[in-house]
């Protein structure tokens, strides 16, 4: 399945890019970070649980045992501190 | 209703005057502005800039006002949402709401604005002496809008 990923904010920076497509069976949105994270260095950093992180699937946000249909827009963000 | 994401200012004044113009038969219209402040977290803060996940902002800030709308009776609500680089004493965000009745329009403004603050994809980062850094996410934040579940 092909996913479309976004980043914002200090992952944006870290990860050093704001979006990508990866060609990957994930079936839920645990499965994608656990493949994020098996990157290491800064995705290990970001997404090993230790800073909280948000994750949308088509622009809602959801928790992580979230099934990811395909084509989706997935972003991955820090919590948002707007207002 | 209205929700605008914009760099430019906006004007309290104007958008409490749009939403009387022509009708009588709102009776309360409670409004908040949110502000760029020049310190925070022991710090000087020379300048803020807001980040955004365009698409997905409107419609979280969609989804608010339409949650305030189930809860409550209300005539009309405004929300706008700065984004972009801002001074200290540019004003960031707006909420206004118009209701016949005072109660309902205070009740859902400060709902509006605490589910804001932990569900709209917003992010600061502030230019300090000690270089830029993201704002970090307040616990307090969490707590504010959980009291109305």
């Amino acid at each position: 399945m092909k996913l479309h990923l976004l980043y914002f904010a200090r992952l944006r920076e870290r990860f050093g890019r704001a979006e990508e497509t990866l060609e990957f069976d994930a079936s839920t949105a645990a499965d994608l970070i656990a493949y994020l994270q098996s990157r290491g260095g800064v995705w290990a950093e970001e997404l090993d649980g230790s800073r909280a992180f948000r994750v949308a699937v088509n622009q809602d946000i959801v928790t992580l045992d979230a099934v990811l249909p395909d084509q989706a827009e997935v972003a991955i963000f820090p919590p948002v501190t707007g207002g | 209703m209205k929700i605008q994401v914009q760099s430019e200012s906006f004007d309290l004044g104007a958008e409490v005057d749009a939403m009387r113009e022509g009708r009588t038969d709102i009776g309360a219209i409670a409004s908040f502005v949110g502000l760029a402040r020049d310190l925070n977290e022991g710090s000087g803060v020379a300048a803020m800039t807001l980040e955004h996940y365009p698409g997905m902002t409107e419609k979280a800030l969609a989804a608010l006002v339409d949650e305030a709308n189930s809860r409550w009776t209300l005539l009309d609500v405004s929300v706008i949402h700065r984004v972009g680089r801002l001074l200290p004493g540019d004003p960031i965000v707006l909420v206004a709401v118009a209701s016949s009745h005072r109660g309902e329009a205070f009740a859902a403004c400060e709902f509006i604005m605490d589910f804001l603050k932990t569900r709209a994809p917003f992010w600061k980062k502030e230019e300090t002496p000690q270089g830029e850094r993201w704002v970090e996410a307040r616990t307090s934040d969490d707590a504010a809008a959980e009291r109305w579940r």
